[in-house]
């Protein structure tokens, strides 16, 4: 089995020996790929961070390792994307069995002219160690292991934070304190927060093993294999010849025995033949659907699986978690700099909450159909699959995972269409990528050149309008050549025609012809001035 | 082919799905078979066409 593949060293931080406890503007607890994804965006905005994490280690088993497309533009900006996909396992095709026999296909092949891949997949401690080496290059972001929350004591305008640490607790204060700690957030528990919503009684067992073998590089999902009677199994590949096993076991499984090597290599040798293999990681689950009420209480603002979690079926869970941290982290920026009030935050967490209704209502949809409740429940559920091979609209219904798309946010910071617009870009939706060619020649996306902040993208037509300050103006046909014609006809845009993206590339106002006062007030909408 | 539509009609097959499910939830085997009879009953009455009726149960027969 695998231990620990990066060791970090606790530092003794000032902190532990100030006077009075210090004030710092941002604390994010958690460094899993969502805190990190958070203490990062903050820290390319200038913003102090102060990122803690109770472990020092990162790589103890794959755990998350699908990753979506709107995932990897977000690390993308971070500064993370092109050697995550350089790393990863790009894949697009899925396969789905009833028994032995291929019932349903797909390929999730998106449009052309797309910087990054549909999913690939990776395990989650290079995606962390990528994300830790990125925190590195950014001055502003304090990053200290070994240091576990113990107490938290609310404000107005502060929380105040008991930290344990090797050499003894201390305490600090932060302005807000964002809670990335996961699904068993202690966080949640010391502010006693309910966590409601649906437990599965299906057990499952996760196992990565390292096999060289030729299997394609698909995503293969079986319900009642031969292999595996009465129960569903998935097989999916990652980097470094590694694969991920994951096979239900049903509710009555026994937890402790089911994870014992010899048991586990039993049941993957009924999989495999006679391949050999060796077992990287094991892992029994149980899986929950649900969420807080709110997600920002006073100052404290929860993100990722301390929020809401899903079922993994659908790769719904970090990719939703790092949606909520860019969500966040401008949102946070604009009110730390004044520039916005904290009303603003009130946006995320409606924008979030409808983003985690929507994970949440598939994944309970997907459980429902990979693990039904009851016997009825089952003879409805194998009807479809027995119908599945003859007609089509038994394959539609076969769900073994309806896989993570952005989220088209139905939002107060949006201003209202006032013409109609068609193409794939939807207001309240993330821009949709597509091939440009930058001033100096380079061949780029669009996506790599609406950064971080306000951007008025404009199809050129004489005179440019101005642009309130805060807000910048990259102009289509000027600042970037449209070479294939897609950014035209994913945006349905015409001469004249503008559109206002917010710092996380969401689109909230559009325009076919528009002038400097309506883009100030679509901007002031957008900070929740409106 | 006959009359029968075998394409999906629904815009969203996952929440027709999850309908017919949350139906029979909690219902023991027997249960779930009274309703689907009922159910039966009520659909093929809608349908209202003996043509398609009958390419139906042979369908259903014949997915096994």
């Amino acid at each position: 089995m695998r231990t620990a593949l990066y060791n970090f060293a606790y530092r003794r931080s000032p902190d532990q020996d100030a006077h009075t406890p210090v004030r710092h503007p941002v604390v994010v607890l958690g460094a899993g790929p969502v805190g990190l994804a958070t203490a990062i965006d903050l820290g390319q905005r200038g913003l102090p961070v102060v990122l803690l994490d109770d472990a020092d280690r990162i790589g103890e088993g794959s755990r998350g390792i699908c990753w979506s497309k709107r995932m990897l533009e977000i690390c993308d900006r971070l500064g993370v994307g092109e050697k995550l996909v350089a790393q990863g396992v790009t894949w697009k095709l899925g396969k789905v069995y009833s028994g032995d026999e291929l019932v349903f296909s797909f390929d999730l092949l998106p449009e052309e002219g797309h910087k990054m891949p549909a999913f690939i997949n990776l395990q989650q401690y290079y995606l962390e160690k990528a994300m830790c080496d990125r925190v590195d290059e950014i001055d502003t972001i304090d990053l200290r292991w070994k240091n576990k929350l113990t107490g938290i004591e609310p404000h107005n305008d502060h929380v105040r934070l008991t930290i344990d640490t090797p050499e003894g607790p201390y305490t600090m204060e932060a302005g807000w304190l964002i809670a990335a700690d996961g699904a068993r957030s202690t966080t949640r528990d010391l502010l006693g927060l309910k966590f409601s919503g649906v437990t599965f009684e299906d057990k499952f067992l996760i196992a990565d093993i390292k096999m060289a073998a030729d299997f394609p590089t698909e995503r293969r999902f079986w319900f009642d294999p031969s292999f595996h009677a009465g129960q569903s199994a998935l097989m999916h590949r990652q980097p470094d010849d590694v694969w991920r096993i994951d096979l239900q076991l049903g509710p009555e499984a026994d937890v402790v025995e089911e994870q014992k090597p010899e048991r586990v290599t039993e049941r993957l040798k009924r999989m495999l033949g006679d391949i050999p293999f060796t077992i990287e990681w094991i892992s029994i689950y149980r899986f929950n659907c649900r969420r807080l009420d709110r997600f920002v209480h006073g100052r404290v603002v929860f993100v990722g699986d301390a929020a809401h979690q899903v079922s993994p079926f659908g790769a719904r869970g970090a990719n939703s978690g790092i949606q909520d941290a860019e969500n966040l982290a401008w949102k946070l920026a604009a009110v730390l700099k004044g520039e916005a009030g904290p009303s603003l935050l009130e946006s995320y967490e409606r924008e979030r909450i409808q983003a985690a209704d929507e994970n949440i209502a598939h994944s309970t949809r997907s459980t429902d159909f990979i693990a039904p409740h009851s016997p009825a429940e089952r003879q409805l559920r194998n009807a479809v699959l027995e119908l599945a091979p003859k007609v089509d609209f038994a394959r539609r219904m076969i769900n073994s995972g309806r896989l993570s798309v952005a989220t088209i946010y139905d939002t107060p910071l949006s201003t209202p269409d006032e013409s109609a617009f068609g193409g794939s870009a939807k207001l309240g939706g993330p821009l949709p990528d597509a091939p440009v060619r930058t001033r100096d020649g380079k061949v780029s996306h669009l996506l790599e050149n609406v950064e971080g902040e306000f951007t008025l993208l404009y199809v050129k037509n004489g005179a440019a309008p101005q642009v309130p300050e805060g807000v910048k103006l990259t102009c289509i046909g000027e600042d970037l050549a449209d070479v294939d014609g897609l950014v035209m006809e994913r945006l349905d845009a015409t001469p004249g025609a503008a559109y206002l993206l917010r710092p996380d590339q969401h689109l909230c106002a559009r325009w076919r012809h528009t002038d400097a006062g309506k883009i100030a007030a679509a901007r002031n909408r957008a900070m929740g001035r409106g | 082919m006959g009359k029968l539509t075998t394409q999906l009609q629904f815009p969203d097959p996952d929440a027709a799905y999850v309908t017919l499910v949350e139906a029979r939830r909690g219902l023991s085997l027997e249960a779930a078979s009274e309703l689907d009879t009922k159910l039966v009953l009520i659909l093929a009455n809608h349908i209202g066409d003996l043509d398609v009726l009958k390419e139906a149960i042979t369908l259903a027969k014949s997915a096994e």
